[in-house]
């Protein structure tokens, strides 16, 4: 049992009652952890075509096997549920050292179903599990309720995930704090909590967990942890410029959207970019649990000290909305962690409202008086606000930007794929990754396959972003690949210097199996299939394997990627054929027996 | 001629963030590289107007050649 803790936290939140329920280690293995066994239990437990914000969708709180373990980065927790926003099974991952700290209280998972009458939370120290009132922190910011919690329960080593005041008004890009700073931010995830009137869950863990072969694992973790201190993108890239350190090289590529993506080169990036952030606002790196990367950020702005902007958030604030001005992207950061607002979807909820305004059709009347107009660092401050109080038109915006776009007959104007709102990478100039965030199972997101890694950073290898010659291929392994590192509870940046080896060797030693690499992967393939699924039955068909229409049919109009679109309809065949999947995008009774699912 | 260099993350350290430097004809990326002293092990990407370039790249004038260390993030 060695890496499970083999136990299981039911809690109904209708009635009260929690139950301790004994993990099937089989089971366990079969879906890795994290994402996949939470997501088994999903499609299991939640039928497909549940409300997501009724009393029928379940939220899953998910540690992988290496959650809490020595080893590198090994804190990560999974949120999984049905997402209110697009209506996909969602999956939000999320680091810090809560899922580190509820695996040593001895639990793998915590399953929350049905609807608390009022605000609660709940309070796990160790073997001891109550349901509390939370009518106290009940529309108090992510920071306040987690300091006044952990005052309440009296334990300073208790470890907070929180919703803020958007998660308790249902918006739909809501996210799950915890540490304050550490979001389980996509696909709306702290709408369901909110739904739910769960507010928190407060955490110690006093427990220690053993590898089933304590001295294999030193010495995998030895090897490990000297691949990470070698390779110059964790030991000196992530932890000098945080993943910031990215925004000059995709707009030197020419592939960094600007203005909701109507263009994708800016002279300006620099003045946003990690370097500056570094050289200007930087307090002192911060780490998450057991990582030697330490690409957290503290930074000062008006005197304010907190964690971020990381590079998508300072991309979706800035670029995507023409801003230039990084002390106003760090203050819209801040509010979005107080509110508990996904700075992704925020940022680029607001660049689809600049948009909207500026082509006439969101009115001067609806704006209380601060023009959504692209470049305006006071609209990116006070918008964020007032999406995080629900205020006018930032109640709208707060169901993200395909429902506000919807809202004005132009749904298209919103860069979204499923209805969640795309990263900072514009697909028509790195082929790959286009065909990779068409086909993600939870919609418009980088970190399900991170092609950008070989198309553009050159790694493990480098391989031609225009061309989409084997893409297919490398989309169905890197999505196979992460699925399993997402399970295992580890960080995705520790893929920058170790492969699928490196992780079986780490699965085998702390869980006590000899799995091959190709048994690892076809795990990960696994849990790729079964979201599949769950989306097919919850009506989310083929079809929406797609990219917003100005990303395949308007050429990028300016800088080194000029001319280009993407080519989806060339290669989403290529893609179902590499999945074994029907020609109509479906998994096979064949595939799916292979599988064991 | 010239070319138009952009220097990146670490690399700006003692040296600068953008920078026309003189080179002749026949000049390659590797020889600008040498010029500037940046380590051949130190560099992660090499763009010349965009695009991958590889060290052997003839450079013309008034190419945008960018030099980053390995960086990765997301």
């Amino acid at each position: 049992m060695a890496g499970y803790c083999g136990k299981i936290l039911r809690v109904n939140l209708t009635d009260g009652q929690i139950k301790q329920e004994t993990l099937d280690i089989s089971l366990a293995k079969k879906f890795v952890g994290g994402r996949g066994l939470a997501t088994y239990f999903i499609t299991q437990e939640v039928p497909a075509d549940t409300d997501a914000l009724g009393e029928g969708n379940k939220l899953i709180f998910s540690a992988g096997p290496l959650t809490g373990s020595k080893v590198p980065t090994g804190g990560r927790y999974m949120v999984v549920t049905k997402s209110p926003l697009s209506g996909t099974i969602a999956s939000s991952n999320s680091g810090g050292f809560f899922g580190a700290e509820l695996k040593h209280a001895g639990y793998d998972m915590i399953i929350f179903e049905g609807k608390s009458e009022k605000p609660c939370y709940l309070y796990i120290n160790d073997d001891v599990v109550e349901l509390k009132c939370a009518g106290k922190v009940w529309g108090k910011m992510v920071s306040e309720t987690t300091d006044a919690l952990i005052a309440e329960v009296g334990e300073d080593k208790a470890r907070v995930a929180a919703i803020g005041p958007a998660g308790e008004k249902l918006s739909l890009i809501a996210s799950i704090m915890n540490e304050k700073y550490r979001a389980a931010g996509r696909s709306g995830v702290g709408a369901v909590m909110g739904s739910k009137n769960l507010k928190a869950v407060v955490v110690r863990g006093t427990g220690k967990l053993a590898a089933a072969d304590e001295e294999k694992a030193k010495e995998v973790i030895k090897g490990v942890m000297e691949k990470i201190r070698q390779c110059d993108v964790t030991a000196k890239g992530l932890p000098a410029y945080g993943t910031a350190v990215l925004v000059n090289v995709i707009n030197e590529t020419g592939i960094y959207p600007t203005k909701n993506f109507m263009e994708a080169y800016t002279s300006r990036a620099d003045e946003t970019s990690g370097e500056t952030l570094a050289d200007k606002y930087l307090v002192k790196n911060t780490a998450c649990y057991r990582c030697p990367i330490a690409c957290g950020r503290l930074c000062k702005v008006d005197g304010v000290e907190a964690e971020g902007p990381e590079y998508e958030t300072i991309w979706a604030y800035s670029a995507d909305c023409g801003v230039y001005d990084l002390p106003a992207v760090i203050k819209a950061n801040n509010l979005c962690n107080e509110y508990g607002l996904d700075t992704i979807s925020a940022g680029a909820t607001i660049a689809c409202a600049m948009e909207l305004y500026e082509k006439g059709l969101i009115k001067d009347e609806e704006l209380d008086g601060v023009p959504l107009e692209f470049g305006s660092s006071e609209a990116i401050v006070e918008w964020t606000r007032k999406m995080g109080a629900g205020e006018g038109l930032g109640a709208k915006m707060a169901m993200g930007s395909y429902r506000l776009a919807e809202s004005y007959g132009r749904a298209e104007l919103s860069m979204s794929v499923k209805k969640l709102e795309l990263p900072a990478y514009d697909p028509r100039g790195v082929q790959g990754y286009g065909l990779q965030v068409a086909t993600t199972n939870r919609g418009g997101c980088h970190v399900r396959g991170y092609l950008i890694s070989p198309e553009i950073l050159g790694l493990p290898e480098s391989i031609a972003r225009t061309s989409i010659e084997g893409k297919a291929g490398w989309v169905k392994v890197f999505q196979d690949l992460t699925a399993v590192i997402d399970s295992l509870g580890m960080c995705l940046f520790t893929s920058f210097a170790i492969g699928a080896d490196d992780y079986t060797d780490l699965f085998n030693a702390v869980v006590g199996e000899e799995w091959t690499g190709a048994e690892l992967l076809k795990a990960g393939e696994r849990i790729w299939n079964m979201e599949r699924m769950f989306n097919l039955a919850a009506g989310i068909e083929p079809c929406e394997d797609k990219l917003p229409k100005r990303l395949v049919d308007e050429p990028i109009p300016a800088g080194p990627s000029k001319g280009q679109v993407h080519r989806l309809a060339e290669l989403l065949p290529q893609y179902y054929k590499e999945r074994g999947w029907s020609e109509e995008g479906k998994p096979c009774a064949e595939k799916l027996a292979a599988l064991g699912i | 001629m010239t070319v138009e260099v952009r220097l990146f993350a670490s690399f700006r350290n003692g040296r600068f963030k953008m920078k026309d430097v003189e080179t002749e004809a026949g000049y390659s990326v590797g020889d600008v590289l040498g010029k500037l002293e940046i380590p051949v092990a130190e560099v992660g990407i090499l763009m010349v107007n965009g695009e991958s370039a590889a060290f052997e790249r003839t450079l013309a004038a008034g190419d945008v050649l960018a030099v980053f260390p390995a960086v990765g993030g997301g």
